[in-house]
């Protein structure tokens, strides 16, 4: 499909606007890059062929006004919208908006992104379509000697959650049958208190979980996975370290992941890159399915670098109503790529924010960068702290951890703090070295043995 | 004398906790020295602003969600 001269408007700032403008530029695309007052001088605006301002700094009255957004893309004469992640990547209500103005939406339908952003409605989906998910209760638990049957069965310890709760609120670890005749009458009352609904569910308590995901890519009609990413270096639920292929899975398990991926999203009609996000239990050996992500994610360059695909590129090529260019056969894994987030927080003060200016840069051959800084650029405090992504690629995940020490001691960001020297640690510890951590490792790691 | 209070991190300045609550201090009041009298956000973080030393009479030089850099006064007390 021949794209040149059509022209795309990017809906977002920071790293992965300028990860967008170059893909759709290789594209033969005209791009139009939005910003904001205080974006003025972003490397995204600087790389694409026109800068639209679309408000104020406040992300509420800019990237997040989808009317304004809308109107902008309109202007513009564009043909298609990225919309990044984060922001309006995920608003069925943005989707719905663009292709009401006549242009396409570079992602999958409104209905796709709202479906599988409930979470109960995903859950649905994913057993409908075969997908593990969590072992718990079926609804709600409706008394203590119904819950303690479903615990039985599941095996202790469980978890209790509020059924209008979220984000983490309202969940109580129960560890026997004598301590859930305890707390459950509690967790009602407080679930009561806290939501308007003393409803409960449960599900079983993973100890020690890992994060796996599932990369997929789909044109409507057909799926495919460019295999798995393993995010289990979390830092107050955020990834900080990524890797692809997940070294903690086997081949046998890991094709049979993937192959429950592809299943979700050729039973929606997936179109475009999404992911879809798994714990996996490593004492059961057994993966469930928690949530898709119907967006390019901040770690996609790992699973490009282990399997050649140009992730953006394709989302962008569907998006225009290209069949996908790739079958599951093409898609092969060579060797191990592992990501760091380089964050503008430093580490050694509890990761205050440090938005500065940008001093003399260098980095190392042979890695890439993809990075929102140049030299002298004055990094605005209203967004995140996400400066760009250090990747590496190694023959193995030992090669992959060696380059990547190397890597971080080699790179030069002058007049910044940054999160390297929390990467420079981590690359060179026994435990991730022996790949033995989880999803709360990392917290307890800087608790304990940390930084110094 | 007149004692300023400097704004310590660039961002955006909050005089409440939260939009629907009262004001940390309204203007005109005395503060203690380690009062809250307001929140910066930088990067999707949150920092709260207190007072140094103590003051009278106390007169806020920037307006609620009003845009600072390190250094901008917030207020001034005598």
């Amino acid at each position: 499909m021949d794209l040149t001269g059509k022209t795309l408007f990017v809906a977002n700032r920071g790293e992965i606007a300028v990860r967008i403008v170059h893909a759709a530029k290789a594209l033969g695309l005209r791009t139009v890059q939005a910003h904001s007052e205080a974006d003025a001088d972003m490397l995204a605006v600087r790389l694409a062929d026109e800068g639209v301002e679309i408000g104020p700094a406040q992300a509420t009255k800019s990237y997040l006004d989808v009317d304004r957004v809308v109107a902008a893309a309109r202007e513009s004469g564009a043909d298609a919208v990225h919309p990044g992640y984060g922001f309006l990547s995920e608003s069925p209500r943005f989707a719905r908006a663009v292709e009401a103005a006549g242009l396409i939406f570079v992602g999958p339908s409104a209905d796709t992104i709202e479906r599988m952003g409930d979470k109960a409605r995903a859950r649905e989906t994913a057993i409908a379509a075969g997908v593990p998910v969590t072992p718990g209760s079926d609804g709600r638990i409706e008394s203590v000697e119904a819950a303690a049957r479903i615990a039985g069965e599941l095996g202790y310890p469980v978890m209790i959650k509020a059924a209008a709760g979220g984000g983490g609120r309202g969940i109580r670890v129960i560890e026997s049958e004598a301590d859930l005749a305890k707390q459950m009458p509690a967790a009602q009352s407080e679930a009561e208190a806290a939501f308007g609904d003393g409803g409960l569910y449960m599900e079983r308590f993973v100890d020690k979980a890992r994060h796996v995901e599932v990369q997929i890519l789909g044109d409507g009609d057909r799926a495919v996975h460019a295999w798995e990413r393993e995010c289990s270096l979390q830092r107050r639920r955020q990834k900080v370290w990524e890797e692809a292929p997940a070294a903690c899975l086997s081949q046998e398990e890991r094709e049979a992941l993937c192959a429950s991926a592809v299943r979700l999203a050729e039973s929606v009609g997936y179109r475009g890159a999404g992911t879809l996000e798994y714990l996996f239990d490593e004492a059961r050996r057994e993966f469930y399915f928690i949530e898709m992500n119907t967006r390019i994610q901040v770690e996609h360059p790992v699973t490009e670098l282990v399997t050649g695909i140009d992730l953006v590129a394709e989302q962008i090529r569907v998006a225009f109503g290209a069949p996908l260019s790739l079958e599951q056969d093409d898609i092969r894994l060579d060797g191990h790529a592992i990501e760091v987030r380089v964050n503008a927080e430093d580490p050694a003060k509890n990761f205050m924010p440090f938005p500065g200016v940008t001093g003399a840069m260098h980095l190392p051959e042979g890695v890439r960068f993809d990075t929102m800084l140049y030299e002298g650029y004055a990094i605005p405090p209203f967004y995140d702290s996400l400066l760009g992504k250090l990747i590496v690629k190694g023959d193995d995940r030992a090669a992959a951890l060696a380059r990547l020490a190397e890597a971080i001691d080699a790179t030069r960001l002058e007049g910044l703090k940054t999160t390297l020297p929390l990467h420079a640690a981590l690359a060179r510890d026994p435990d991730v070295a022996r790949g033995d951590y989880h999803t709360t490792w990392l917290e307890d790691w800087l608790k304990t043995a940390g930084l110094g | 004398m007149a004692k300023d209070i400097h704004c310590p991190l660039p961002g955006v300045f909050y005089r409440k906790p939260a939009p629907n609550e009262p004001n940390f201090v309204e203007d005109g009041a005395s503060v203690a020295a380690g009062t809250v009298i307001g929140l910066v956000e930088v990067m999707k973080s949150f920092h709260e602003v207190t007072a140094e030393e103590a003051g009278d009479n106390i007169r806020f030089e920037v307006e609620n969600e009003g845009q600072v850099t390190a250094g901008t006064v917030l207020a001034k007390m005598d």
